[in-house]
């Protein structure tokens, strides 16, 4: 997997993995951005690791780009040789599928959708070849997601799940973006899934909600009070279904600042994920409640 | 001390040059979208450059001041009227108690920044004082300012009245405005030919253009080169695993109207960028106004390197002459 670079005008160095999404793409994204920051090259500004691409914002009065590129290009031919091994957490999101407030919203814009007869679920289980809903919400809590990639606004996971290729679930876009997508959705769109931060416009298929705030810039959520984001890219995230009873016992407890995300640091190893995925997982799941 | 919001014009915010550090958590810059008019206000009132001030957009606010104050009007040419006598603009003029700072239509360019000694000492949120509505983030309460509110405003240093930005040293986009683009990103996506149209045609502004990002139309459809859909991307040939998206970087969602993303960016998402606007010529989009005709200049690396120098020479020039 070669690099490929180019400048994002003069203040921007892009850099793509791979033109195409693979777990192997954002694990180097993630370490080479994790080693430039290690590196502290003068003149790098702000590292934004994506799915399978990554960013560098440097300033040009500082480093030339020409020196920026060479620097860059140094890591990854030390990358190369450095184990693909991360230290991580695992974090446990619970959902209320088929919940009450994405269906009402689902159903006000079913004339921008594929199938306006189908609710986005029952969409998104058909044309991934699920025989019902149920099955299809065992296969996208069944197995962990990384976090790929943190931002469109503020605080926004895009999650890539942790299968092989086969496995992966895709589901095409609404047609035309909705003007509305209830706080906290948790989305879907091509290869990736998504939580909506804040309430606003959206294109992703909904497929339920989560109690759980994210992103909150006042500071007032417990587990928020230090930084107002929850996500960072690299997170492991495991979806864990929920009813109505316990989804409403949750708000209540983020209210009263008594809820805690159920997490825990993990090391991330690629290479001996890929030799028994399914085993690892289970593993890295073991780990939520303390190993 | 504070200022009275009698009228907030359309969509005014607190703004100073950004909060640098969080794109990666999808949190923009933000800041003035025109760094230099904000820098130069700032500079007539005796305010450190990155003073908050307001910045508003075609309709400027209604003020009432409580106390004595200096404030400066830069960016667009908006007259500047204080209890309805024309003051001038890049310039620092004095208000009293109990005067009212009103604005006239606006003349020329989109934005004008104001800056009143002391700076609009709303409380930091992530470093910076500037409004970000998406994430209801800094400013005043995170969104933009609204009649009845009341603007708390620090201390001012030492000012001096009547100083002015020299009448060559304040930058207007021209007619068509040029932007200076460097090809790159996904550049190899659209044909030679496409990418021979996009500099050749004449776009113009279209309506949906704000903090965010500009848009563009009138210009051809661009044409892509043909491929198999990478695993991820989406079946749209402007398609691509989401991916970081610069400051300025220029993308053509379907391949039809160019948006720029400006301050307030989405940091990231699925549709291919052909290339960047230069750092040199990002404040001139900020005062781009809607049907303004515009022509795509392709320039080098080196080229923009010295625009950026340029820039820098003529910022220097309104800090020499103001001291």
């Amino acid at each position: 997997m070669q690099n490929r670079y180019s400048f994002g005008g003069d203040e921007h160095l892009f850099v793509e993995c791979s033109e195409e999404m693979s777990l192997e793409a954002f694990f180097k994204s993630l370490s080479m951005t994790n080693a430039i920051r290690d590196s502290k090259i003068m003149g790098i500004t702000e590292l934004c690791p994506a799915n399978a691409s990554f960013q560098v914002k440097f300033d040009p009065d500082v480093i030339h780009p020409d020196e920026i590129l060479r620097e860059v290009q140094e890591i990854e031919k030390a990358a190369e040789k450095t184990e693909p091994r991360i230290n991580t957490r695992i974090i446990e999101i619970p959902v209320y599928y088929q919940d009450p407030w994405t269906h009402e919203t689902l159903m006000r814009f079913r004339e921008r959708h594929q199938n306006p007869d189908a609710t986005d679920l029952e969409y998104a289980a058909e044309v991934n070849g699920f025989a019902s809903v149920k099955e299809f919400i065992e296969a996208h809590s069944g197995a962990p997601w990384f976090v790929s990639m943190v931002g469109f606004v503020s605080g926004l996971p895009f999650m890539y799940q942790m299968v092989d290729r086969p496995r992966q679930i895709q589901v095409p876009k609404y047609l035309r973006p909705r003007t509305d997508t209830p706080k906290l959705t948790v989305g879907y769109g091509g290869c990736f899934s998504c939580i909506y931060s804040v309430r606003g416009a959206g294109g992703y298929q909904m497929f339920g909600i989560t109690p759980m705030p994210i992103y909150d810039p006042n500071q007032e959520t417990s587990y928020l009070k230090d930084f107002m984001v929850f996500f960072k890219p690299g997170d492991i995230v495991k979806f864990r279904p929920i009813e109505r009873d316990e989804y409403d016992q949750c708000v209540d407890d983020v209210e009263q600042g008594k809820f805690w995300p159920r997490m825990h640091d993990v090391t991330f190893d690629l290479h001996e994920f890929q030799q028994n995925i399914d085993n690892y997982n289970s593993k890295l799941e073991g780990m939520i409640n303390g190993g | 001390m504070a200022v009275k919001v009698l009228h907030p014009g359309l969509a005014t915010t607190v703004q100073d040059l950004g909060r640098p550090g969080y794109f990666h958590l999808g949190i923009p810059i933000g800041g003035a979208m025109d760094r230099l008019a904000m820098r130069a206000a700032n500079m007539l009132v005796g305010n450190d450059e990155g003073a908050a001030g307001l910045e508003a957009v075609f309709v400027g606010p209604k003020l009432e001041f409580t106390q004595d104050a200096v404030i400066a009007v830069t960016g667009a040419e908006m007259p500047v009227k204080v209890d309805g006598d024309e003051k001038p603009t890049w310039t620092a003029i004095r208000i009293k108690s109990g005067q009212v700072l009103s604005f006239d239509f606006l003349k020329s360019g989109a934005r004008i920044c104001l800056a009143i000694a002391g700076g609009i000492d709303v409380p930091e949120a992530l470093g910076s004082r500037s409004t970000y509505p998406i994430g209801a983030l800094g400013g005043l309460e995170g969104r933009a300012i609204a009649e009845g509110d009341s603007l708390p405003i620090g201390k001012a240093g030492t000012v001096k009245e009547g100083q002015a930005v020299p009448a060559a040293l304040r930058r207007t986009p021209g007619n068509p405005a040029e932007l200076r683009v460097l090809p790159g990103l996904y550049w190899h996506r659209i044909t030679e030919e496409a990418g021979r149209n996009f500099f050749d045609d004449e776009w113009k502004v279209a309506p949906e253009a704000d903090r965010m990002g500009y848009r563009f139309c009138g210009g051809r459809a661009l044409e892509f080169v043909d491929r198999e859909p990478p695993f991820g991307a989406g079946s749209d040939p402007s398609n691509v695993v989401d991916c970081c998206y610069p400051y300025g970087s220029i993308q053509v969602p379907g391949g039809t109207e160019p948006i720029i993303l400006h301050r307030d960016a989405v940091s990231g998402g699925g549709y291919f960028m052909l290339g960047t606007i230069i750092s040199a010529d990002m404040d001139l989009i900020g005062q781009l106004q809607p049907h303004t005709p515009t022509k795509f200049v392709r320039v080098t690396m080196n080229e923009a390197l010295k625009a950026r120098a340029d820039r820098k020479s003529v910022l220097n020039a309104i800090r020499t002459s103001l001291e």
